[in-house]
């Protein structure tokens, strides 16, 4: 079975005017405008089959979203291949985004005014979904997000958390096989990022909806995608499963110790990473030093109430990824350049 | 008529969510009748103080104000404020994720968002200046009816004027994937729309120079050509030309619509991340 979503080398560069400051700047900016050259994509490649849910993750301006909008044919990027289910978006845009549902976190595609079933019932006309798919479709969804109580609320009065359950909804009514969520859990409470995370997790596993998830919450990627795909100035820094991605970074662990006392502890083979009153969190390479003999040693010179070996959270792999690529950034090829008006 | 359905549903949505303006349709009539009755004495003292025929006669002037009045909203004198949000906010890519033509559906919500507040206003103001007046005792001042031919060829030629007006409008709405708050378009166009269109002096009343620029530009369609059609000002067997440049002008800013349509879309940068 071939690929789902092909991408090679994609490029997309921005024009930025810019606008010198002050009045005599804004004058200036009438006759001879500098614009800067932006690359967001400069050479994204990546190959998903279907049914996967992989997270697309990288520090804010890395190109997540201009991705995820070159996928939905929004954007037309400069160079490069692209192809779901063999279409090339921005080319086939109809009959690509029939297949397709998106999910923008900071907007919503319903209507601001209408009740959400409302909106919903557009949606079907839109997509031209039949009365008998809708219903099984709708019935299914409103289930399992749990909406009931929200069909004839107008849209501008549910919460966040309520309008981003709706707003996946709106995206899947025409049971599209492939979905694009960017940031869907962004500003939401725990238990609206829960409800959220359970529903993509069924949707993935139960429905075999080919998923790309973009995101700043490292809990999402953890609690759902078995492959993270990490990007920084438009290219891929790392393509694999979570594992592998810790692996590259560095092979950490951490052992975190509660003391009985509150002396100091130090050992040559392992730093100290933070201290909370007896609770202590050292951090240690397993190849210089295996578990058992750390273990062994702190607890053979201190009195040790409770103790247990864990990997470093995902945010600080995620962040020591960024920090090594956030020197690259500024080198970035922005280049200043007089353009014409 | 299967594939005419995305269309009519964002239409109908649009239109219902348009009839709530309610309140503002009446507050608008208001100020619309002072301002039609200003603008008849203002015609009145000019009519008394010349011995020369016009090319239009007064009771014809009386009418076609109030015909402009009625049926003011359907002019194409602004951007439709949800596209204007939608592109400010970003918004805008959920509508170019939809599986329709981009042009058509923006040119169904300009219908909508034209024939809704058309109606709430039409309909009173035309009893109002129809009926109510007389019982004032300004029958002189009055909306005539129209003969039985005029009032048909004015509803086929106010059907063309629609078409026109979303035509304009929907150029109006792209022009805002390039200047994003399309204060400057608005400005631009709401004076060229509204005189041009002769919905401040009735196109018949410009000097004779101007008379061929008139001829030349869209937007006699949209007031002065179906206004005078019901007034008779516009014999029956003028009728088919009317149609016919309506219909012209419209199919070529459709065109021009979805050139520009079609490059803004290959340009459009989505606003935020």
């Amino acid at each position: 079975m071939p690929p789902q979503i092909v991408v090679e080398d994609l490029v997309k560069t921005y024009q930025i005017a810019m606008r010198a400051p002050g009045l005599w700047g804004s004058v200036r900016g009438l006759v001879h405008r500098k614009c800067r050259e932006l690359r967001a994509l400069d050479g994204i490649g990546f190959s998903i089959d279907a049914g996967e849910l992989v997270g697309y993750i990288g520090p804010n301006g890395a190109g997540k979203s201009t991705t995820v909008k070159a996928l939905s044919g929004i954007l037309v990027p400069d160079s490069g291949r692209c192809e779901v289910r063999g279409r090339v978006p921005w080319r086939q845009r109809v009959e690509h985004v029939a297949e397709i549902g998106v999910v923008f976190g900071q907007r919503t595609q319903l209507w601001w005014d209408l009740p959400v079933i409302e909106s919903f019932e557009l949606l079907r006309d839109i997509y031209r979904v039949s009365p008998a798919r809708y219903r099984s479709a709708s019935d299914e969804l409103i289930a399992l997000l749990d909406l009931a109580p929200l069909l004839d609320v107008p849209v501008r009065q549910l919460s966040l958390g309520q309008r981003m359950r709706c707003d996946l909804a709106a995206a899947l009514i025409h049971e599209p096989p492939v979905l694009f969520l960017d940031e869907p859990t962004i500003g939401l409470d725990a238990v609206s990022k829960l409800a959220v995370r359970d529903f993509v997790r069924q949707l993935s596993r139960g429905r075999g909806v080919t998923v790309i998830l973009t995101t700043h919450d490292m809990d999402d990627i953890e609690a759902l995608c078995d492959r993270v795909i990490v990007i920084a100035s438009g290219r891929v820094l790392c393509d694999g499963s979570l594992d592998d991605l810790r692996s590259r970074v560095s092979r950490e662990r951490w052992l975190t110790v509660d003391l009985a006392g509150d002396e100091e502890v130090s050992d040559p083979q392992a730093t100290i990473v933070r201290r909370e009153g007896s609770r202590l969190c050292l951090s240690f390479d397993p190849l210089e030093i295996s578990p058992a003999e750390l273990i062994a040693r702190i607890t053979a010179r201190h009195a040790v109430r409770d103790l247990f070996v864990e990997n470093p959270p995902i945010e600080t792999i995620v962040a020591r990824l960024y920090e090594t690529t956030e020197a690259a950034r500024f080198h970035a090829e922005e280049t200043e350049t007089a353009c014409a008006e | 008529m299967r594939g005419m359905k995305p269309y009519l549903a964002i239409f109908s949505a649009r239109f219902r969510m348009m009839m709530q303006y309610r309140a503002a349709a009446i507050a608008g009539l208001w100020t619309q009748i002072f301002f039609g009755l200003v603008m008849i004495m203002t015609y009145e003292s000019f009519y008394g103080s010349t011995k020369q025929t016009q090319p239009i006669s007064f009771a014809q002037i009386v009418s076609y104000v109030w015909l402009g009045q009625a049926l003011l909203a359907l002019l194409p004198w602004n951007v439709d404020s949800e596209v204007r949000a939608m592109v400010r906010s970003g918004a805008v890519a959920y509508e170019l994720c939809r599986p329709v033509d981009l042009y058509s559906l923006w040119f169904m919500r300009a219908m909508a968002w034209r024939t809704a507040p058309t109606i709430l206003r039409a309909v009173p103001m035309t009893l109002l200046a129809m009926f109510a007046l007389p019982l004032l005792g300004l029958g002189e001042w009055r909306l005539r009816p129209p003969s039985a031919a005029g009032g048909l060829g004015f509803a086929g030629a106010m059907v063309c004027a629609l078409l026109l007006s979303c035509a304009i409008g929907t150029l109006m709405n792209i022009s805002l994937m390039w200047t994003v708050s399309g204060d400057g378009v608005v400005i631009l166009l709401t004076a060229l729309v509204s005189l041009l269109s002769g919905m401040i002096i009735p196109l018949p009343l410009f000097p004779d120079w101007a008379q061929p620029l008139l001829r030349a530009l869209p937007f006699a369609g949209l007031v002065d050509l179906p206004y005078r059609v019901y007034l008779g000002n516009i014999a029956p067997s003028g009728l088919p030309s009317v149609l016919l440049r309506q219909l012209l002008w419209t199919g070529a800013l459709v065109l021009v619509g979805r050139w520009l349509l079609a490059r803004g879309m290959r340009k459009i940068v989505v606003q935020g991340g």
